[in-house]
């Protein structure tokens, strides 16, 4: 268990690509941090800088206050799960636990010892001396997971462990990585690309863009304060609707119709106005912009409503039982705008 | 999908019938002939209805040999065939898989050469190489020896393009598993790409068992002495012989020993064989 010192680390490949660009970040003993963002982002080549599987350009890592650039990945004390779980085909379960910790010269008592509690943790026991082949994909995750705990390591990583089991399994495995980790306490850096897994299992996220990080921060401030429209767009779901918008003397205009008033502390001119699909509701009678509707989704407990208000696309989530119609009135939350610059797409303090 | 028809059926196995006899009747020729005297093969009919002199000739051929046309006893044959097939598929695998694991696991200065050249051997098979490889072979006092019979035929591609197309389809992370869990290079090799590679091997080891059986011109042209003659070779003898009629009977008993190795092996390893040409392991 130990904390990680990621500091000022690029990573440019040979032909010239520069996947990370200077990345900085602390990660506290027995924090989960979830690395987050689109294909190409970095975040899975952050990782196995981490790991060791890839040189470090410039900058440092650090893991327990051993710098680790030049140490090779078993050294490290690190454990990785893989997507696929790069088990080893032909050796049984209980092999596949045990491989690391024979090469590492642990006694035969030792590691029958720690492959049964992990096996006890994970439910695998009755799998120990199956192959992986004869086990369904989730089992397999678990024995994946197994490897990584059996070690005893500094720190997990993860890259995007669920990706390959289906959507109600991926539900329930990520639920017990969180409880898993809570209870092992070990610091963990897991990857993916998906916002909902970012958001329930971090302790803090790290959203990726472009090879930069564009924000750090625990998932509800990352949710309610998006630092650019980047992550505006790419956390929570339904996206962040983010449309142009002129501003003065507090008014909001989306296509010369003001959309919400009273709005202090923003500087008159163009801007990206950013609102919540929750945060645009029904207007009362006649009041309220109008909001011509194109298509609605059914989500069960919600109903996400597309639309237009002046040929701006938006968003709304409704509750089921709001009558709908083809042309509404709707009314904005004008405190929970969110103000992003024109151009840069930062955003602006209020 | 093909609909299922009983007369489709029905002519699907007489083309099998077909295609079986045709490879098979000669083979029974041979048995067949092999259990007839010297005699039965003058009238210029060949024998279809096995003979009764079986015995002798296996006997007479397994401890005597064909003195007449310079054939030593066959058991000797068979050793020096064996010694050459099993030399050459376990010396062709050894190496292949090292130089594959080479080439695709390592970076090393001029590994694009290296890997070319391999390809280049690809397009010189020993018929092609034989004038300078047999100076080369004759230059190092190679001739008329097991080493001077192997050597050459055991430096070719084949074998490292299977291994390394197979080590290609391996996934990444597993190394990088390996890595992390303290594998090094050797203990990786050991441990996890050799016994995944358990059916490669032995479906390349029957192949090249049969290509260093069956090897004719190689060996003809380098062993001079009959102790290290193999038993393709001591058919053509038998079958070749000056001012007499060739005796039919024991060169097929020759050609049924002859056949005898490779279908043991093919026989013995076919479940394997057919896993690894059809299935990846992984």
């Amino acid at each position: 268990m130990s904390a990680i010192e990621i500091t000022g680390v690029s990573k440019v490949y040979a032909g010239g690509v520069r996947a990370v660009s200077d990345v900085s970040l602390s990660i506290a003993d027995g924090e989960f941090i979830v690395l987050v963002g689109p294909s190409g982002c970095g975040k899975s080549t952050l990782l196995r800088m981490i790991a060791g599987l890839e040189t470090i350009t410039s900058g440092t890592v650090a893991i327990g206050n051993r710098v680790v650039n030049e140490i090779d990945p078993a050294a490290r004390n690190i454990a990785m799960v893989f997507q696929n779980y790069a088990l080893y085909p032909h050796m049984s379960v209980y092999d596949n636990l045990a491989y690391g910790l024979r090469n590492r010269g642990v006694p035969k008592t030792d590691i029958d010892a720690r492959v049964a509690e992990a096996a006890r943790m994970l439910e695998i026991e009755p799998f120990l001396t199956r192959k992986p082949k004869q086990l369904s994909g989730g089992q397999r995750q678990r024995v994946a997971m197994g490897r990584a705990i059996v070690r005893k390591p500094d720190a997990f990583l993860f890259d995007e462990p669920l990706s390959n089991l289906d959507a109600k399994l991926r539900v329930s495995m990520r639920g017990e990585i969180r409880q898993l980790q809570r209870r092992l306490g070990v610091t963990s850096v897991y990857v993916t690309h998906d916002q909902l897994e970012a958001m329930t299992l971090a302790d803090r996220i790290v959203v990726l863009n472009g090879g930069r990080i564009e924000q750090v921060g625990r998932p509800l401030d990352v949710y309610h304060n998006p630092a650019s429209t980047f992550v505006a767009s790419f956390i929570g779901s339904p996206a962040m609707n983010l449309a142009e918008a002129e501003v003065t003397g507090g008014a909001v205009a989306i296509g010369g119709q003001v959309v919400a008033s009273g709005v202090s502390g923003v500087k008159d001119g163009q801007v990206i106005v950013g609102l919540r699909a929750e945060d645009i509701q029904p207007a009362a009678p006649g009041t309220g912009v109008p909001f011509a509707v194109r298509y609605i989704e059914e989500l069960g407990a919600l109903r996400l409503v597309h639309g237009s208000v002046e040929g701006r696309h938006l968003t709304m989530a409704l509750s089921p039982d709001l009558p709908l119609a083809d042309e509404m009135k709707v009314v904005v939350a004008a405190d929970r705008l969110h103000f992003f610059e024109d151009g840069s797409g930062r955003r602006m303090t209020r | 999908m093909i609909d299922r028809h009983p007369w489709l059926d029905a002519l699907a196995h007489a083309v099998l019938i077909a295609g079986v006899l045709i490879v098979a009747f000669p083979v029974y020729v041979a048995v067949i002939a092999s259990t007839h005297g010297p005699n039965d093969f003058m009238s210029g009919l060949v024998p279809l209805l096995p003979g009764s002199d079986a015995i002798a000739n296996y006997r007479s051929m397994l401890t005597d040999g064909l003195s007449s046309s310079g054939a030593p006893p066959l058991g000797g044959m068979l050793w020096n065939s064996l010694v050459m097939a099993l030399s050459i598929a376990f010396g062709k695998i050894a190496i292949s898989i090292l130089s594959a694991y080479a080439i695709v696991y390592f970076r090393f200065p001029f590994r694009a050469v290296a890997f070319w050249m391999i390809f280049v051997t690809l397009m010189l098979p020993v018929e092609v190489r034989i004038v300078p490889t047999f100076k080369v072979v004759a230059d190092l006092g190679l001739l008329d020896s097991y080493a001077g019979l192997t050597i050459p035929l055991i430096a070719s591609a084949t074998a490292t393009f299977l291994f390394r197309q197979f080590f290609l389809t391996v996934p990444e992370e597993l190394m990088e598993a390996a890595r992390i869990d303290g594998a090094g290079p050797l203990k990786f090799f050991r441990d996890i790409l050799l016994p995944l590679s358990r059916t490669n091997i032995a479906a390349l080891f029957v192949i090249l068992f049969i290509y260093g059986w069956n090897q004719y011109l190689w060996p003809m042209m380098i062993t001079t002495t009959s102790s290290h003659y193999t038993i393709v070779m001591g058919i053509k003898r038998m079958s070749d012989v000056a001012d007499a009629l060739p005796q039919w009977n024991v060169v097929m008993t020759t050609v049924v020993l002859a056949l005898l190795p490779p279908v043991i092996v093919v026989v013995g390893m076919q479940r394997l064989f057919v896993k690894g040409l059809i299935e990846t392991e992984k």
